[in-house]
């Protein structure tokens, strides 16, 4: 009998992200925890890109919610049809859970073509130290998680 | 009578792929039934229990309906309207 290992299952999908975003996605969610922190980053239509990183508040200054306060979401929007961006990474923080999207994060999720990100500051809140940073697509309300590949700066 | 009705991703599934679409309408509610009738299932989308969808924003002229009457919201030719799906979540 041949003995064989179970595949482990790989990321085939993957986010891509500099170094600097990275870390501006971090340190937004360790400043705000315990509330959540939200917000995008925008890349040229297509791209793939994650280029311009843009912090919104979180209108429902909330440990389990977030939500963007409609008016800045209407400006947000105008800028990228003005720019032809398009969402590339939509972030927000669960400051008391893991980081996976929760049963309201799917189904309130409506950028199919965005990466979603999840930081998680629930060991260290506003302290130094790792987070839980992971990413995923979420489409028709099925998740599927993908590689992060953090590089000192985007190709 | 034309009002231009920007789409979101996620609802072009409803208009063909199209970013923005026309309709008629003197309120919002009758711009929403307009769409219905030319892009079948967008309405419920939309509207929930006769009322606006909580995590729906539509904008006319740039102003959050929510603060211009909702779906009774006055509209006239020219008015620009904008659909965006909050960006919203939570644990």
């Amino acid at each position: 009998m041949t003995w064989r290992r179970t595949p482990q299952p790989r990321l085939v999908a993957v986010l891509t992200i500099s170094q600097a975003t990275y870390d501006a996605i971090v340190a937004h969610a360790k400043r705000d925890h315990p509330d959540e922190a939200c917000g995008m980053v925008l890349g040229p239509e297509g791209s793939d890109r994650p280029e311009r990183f843009v912090e919104m508040v979180n209108a429902a200054g909330s440990p389990t919610f977030y939500e963007y306060d409609s008016t800045e979401l209407l400006e947000l929007y105008k800028q990228m049809w003005a720019n032809g961006e398009e969402p590339v990474v939509i972030y927000h923080s669960h400051t008391a859970t893991e980081a996976y999207p929760s049963r309201t994060d799917i189904g309130l999720a409506s950028e199919p073509g965005a990466h979603y990100v999840l930081v998680s500051t629930r060991e260290h809140g506003n302290n130094e130290g790792p987070v839980e940073f992971r990413s995923y697509r979420i489409v028709d309300g099925e998740v599927t998680e993908e590689e992060v590949t953090v590089v000192p700066a985007l190709p | 009578m034309a009002i231009e009705v920007k789409i979101p991703t996620i609802l072009r599934t409803y208009t063909a792929g199209e970013k923005a679409v026309t309709a008629d309408g003197t309120t919002l509610s009758a711009l929403i039934d307009d769409l219905e009738a030319n892009h079948p299932g967008i309405k419920d989308r939309l509207i929930d229990n006769g009322d606006l969808r909580r995590f729906v924003n539509v904008y006319v002229n740039d102003e959050d309906v929510r603060f211009i009457g909702g779906l009774q919201a006055e509209l006239k030719d020219g008015d620009q309207v904008v659909v965006l799906p909050a960006v919203a979540g939570g644990c």
